[in-house]
């Protein structure tokens, strides 16, 4: 789960690490007076939307007066936001972040995230702040350093100075920078984070770090023991299919094909994208309906696959281990005569009872074509758009 | 021969109380696994069926000789579970659950490195040697004693290489479902050097997919290490980057955990890939002959 900038920085003001300040407007009026209420010659107008690239995008505006506030809040309120992180359709912006601005010395990088390799949380910097970080480690990989965090002993000084040092800072700020990445370490631990970025991380003409940005992704396998932050969430930020699926438990991911999947188990579902697209299909969708498969999961997942209007057929792979093939049958019979699918259904069974579950599609009077094995499945599907 | 698992393999099972635990242990027990006791914190002196149910990890080892835990508690209490397991003594631990939060797996991970004990999962299928133990929610009637050993991160895409084999003749050394997290205990290098020590297994299907690097790491030890043909699939060429799918560990993201980088790099280790996951049984059969 994504947090907004704003919700990051209001976190991070929590556990003490330094942000400039700012306020959180929903009209272009509530943009200008917070700008007056923060004072100063001049603010940056900040689009609240779940990507990064916003300022490349026109997400991020300056402004010299609060006339200027009030414009660039009006641009972006109801519109929507293509950044190269989102898709073509972009994200609606409901919400800007109006700040004071701030007079940049340095822009440096920041990230801490759980490092798949090494088992650990690890903490990434960069003197190259403000740029694509993704190009610098392509480009430059020696201009990331890297420390690892033991769990038991947590975030060591040292570390924390060698980050410091690496970045050239000053004796000063070597201190404030200890501070500061032990805090973030604090809220990344307790907050079930499982990436956190500051991009950029600045040091200002005072000589203070103060971060810029902020953006905090929560994993959601902890969501059930961070009720604050599953507050948090903006729904409107999120795929509107894939929310659905979520409501019903279901794992969806839309793509941009016209044969749709429904099927048992992750690893089978991406299999099956793959092999659609190997026989000379395209995949509509990743869709794994859990090793339940229960008759209601099963219709759930058919209404959410038809309510995309370009899909043209239907491929159901279904490996019945636990869960019978017969019990699947009836659950597609169902969901196929209840909500009237239109489009040609291609059914793949195998396991448990696999053939009283073929023989119950074939009697059923209804258009489903069965398949013996994956690949006739994928060949059958392909072939009826 | 099989590696990790056995008909003489003793079991408990963490959980066995609650209606998963319950339904997957009465699998197991009818597939012949000896499973012979459970753990449930504050159930202890009861009988579950027909086990012995005891309050902690190190009186249910001292009163079975159990050295095999099989867990299916709660993902809120999972990682404690398998700690618990660790520190009474077991030597193999299955966790089953799905949905632990990945810091809790970093702890875990770290506390491990204190025990001379192996993890299978999290995220899993389990473990199973056929015809002799099944330790986990696999199906048992889909396998078949034989000659190949199967590692893979997907549940339901084992059930099919262990299908394929054993529509062919094939058959099974043992099968491991190492788990679809990014944070797991056993990984592939691990089950790889067990099935090259094994006489028994002449081949090896490993079944990979998108997300982090551990299928490249494997390429580079089986190019070192291993002389037993394998054949691998990796799932996911068509998935799009930065989108979990399904499994927590599967997502590409800052360009790493690619299925073409995965494919190249087995393919350059001597490894027999295939592009459908129909394929592995007839591509291994190809291999051994």
């Amino acid at each position: 789960m994504n947090l907004h900038e704003y919700q990051a920085k209001q976190l991070f003001a929590r556990y003490g690490v330094p942000v400039t300040r700012g306020e959180i407007a929903t009209t272009p009026a509530q943009a200008a007076a917070a700008a007056n209420r923060l004072g100063g010659q001049l603010w940056v107008v900040k689009a609240q939307v779940h990507a990064g690239g916003r300022g490349k995008a026109g997400g991020v505006k300056i402004a010299r007066n609060s006339d200027e506030v009030r414009e660039a809040a009006n641009a972006m309120l109801g519109s929507r936001l293509t950044t190269k992180q989102t898709g073509p359709e972009g994200l609606p912006i409901n919400q800007v972040f109006v700040e004071a601005g701030s007079a940049i010395e340095r822009e440096l990088y920041l990230s801490m995230l759980v490092d798949r390799g090494q088992e650990r949380v690890a903490i990434m910097v960069s003197q190259d702040g403000g740029m694509d970080i993704e190009e610098v480690a392509v480009k430059t990989p020696e201009r990331i350093i890297t420390v690892a965090i033991n769990p038991a002993a947590g975030l060591q000084p040292y570390q924390s100075r060698k980050l410091g040092f690496a970045l050239g800072l000053g004796a000063a700020q070597i201190k404030q920078f200890i501070d500061l990445t032990m805090n973030l370490y604090r809220l990344f631990d307790e907050s079930d984070a499982s990436l956190l970025e500051i991009n950029p991380l600045i040091v200002n003409r005072a000589g203070d770090l103060v971060a810029l940005d902020a953006k905090i992704t929560i994993e959601d396998n902890a969501l059930f023991r961070q009720p604050d932050l599953r507050a948090q969430r903006d729904p409107t930020q999120e795929d509107p299919m894939e929310r659905r699926a979520a409501e019903h438990d279901l794992n969806y991911v839309s793509l941009d094909g016209n044969i749709a999947c429904m099927v048992n188990g992750a690893g089978l579902a991406m299999a099956t994208m793959d092999l659609i697209k190997l026989h000379g299909g395209e995949p509509a969708n990743f869709l794994d309906v859990g090793g339940g498969a229960t008759p209601e999961r099963v219709a759930a997942a058919f209404k959410l696959i038809l309510s995309n209007p370009a899909v043209k057929a239907i491929l159901v792979n279904i490996f019945g281990g636990i869960v019978r093939c017969d019990d699947i049958a009836e659950g597609i019979i169902n969901a196929v005569r209840e909500i009237e699918v239109a489009v040609p259904v291609v059914v793949r069974l195998e396991g448990t009872n696999v053939d009283q579950g073929k023989a119950l599609l074939a009697g059923s009077g209804l258009d489903i074509a069965t398949a013996n094995d994956l690949t006739e499945a994928a060949r059958k599907v392909v072939e009826v758009v | 021969m099989s590696i990790l698992v056995d008909k003489n393999s003793r079991i408990i099972c963490q959980g066995l109380t609650g209606r998963q635990g319950s339904f997957h242990t009465e699998q197991c027990l009818e597939y012949g696994s000896q499973l012979v006791a459970g753990v449930t914190p504050g159930r202890g002196g009861e009988t579950h069926l027909g086990l012995p149910v005891f309050d902690t990890i190190s009186d249910a080892v001292a009163e079975t000789g159990a050295s095999v835990s099989m867990i299916f508690v709660p993902a809120p209490f999972a990682a404690d579970a398998i700690l618990a397991a660790a520190d009474g003594g077991i030597e193999l631990i299955v966790c089953i659950t799905e949905g632990i939060p990945v810091l809790d797996m970093v702890r875990v991970k770290a506390v491990l490195k204190d025990f001379d004990c192996r993890l299978i999962g999290p995220n899993c299928p389990g473990i199973i040697t056929p015809g002799e133990c099944k330790i986990g929610i696999m199906p048992g009637f889909i396998h078949q004693p034989g000659r190949v050993g199967v590692i893979s991160r997907s549940g339901t895409l084992t059930y099919e290489a262990v299908h394929q084999t054993t529509t062919n003749g094939l058959g099974q050394t043992t099968c491991i479902g190492i788990g679809g997290d990014p944070i797991r205990g056993m990984n592939f290098i691990d089950c790889l050097a067990l099935f090259e020590d094994d006489p028994a297994t002449e081949g090896i299907i490993m079944v990979g997919e998108i997300g982090g690097t551990d299928e490249e790491t494997a390429a580079t030890y089986i190019r070192e290490h291993v002389n037993k043909p394998v054949v691998a699939y990796i799932a996911g060429v068509t998935a799009p980057p930065g989108k979990r799918m399904g499994h927590a560990g599967a997502i590409i993201s800052g360009g790493e955990g690619t299925a073409a980088a995965k494919y190249a790099a087995l393919e350059e280790a001597g490894v027999k890939t295939v592009r459908s996951p129909a394929e592995l049984g007839s591509a291994m059969q190809g291999l051994l002959g």
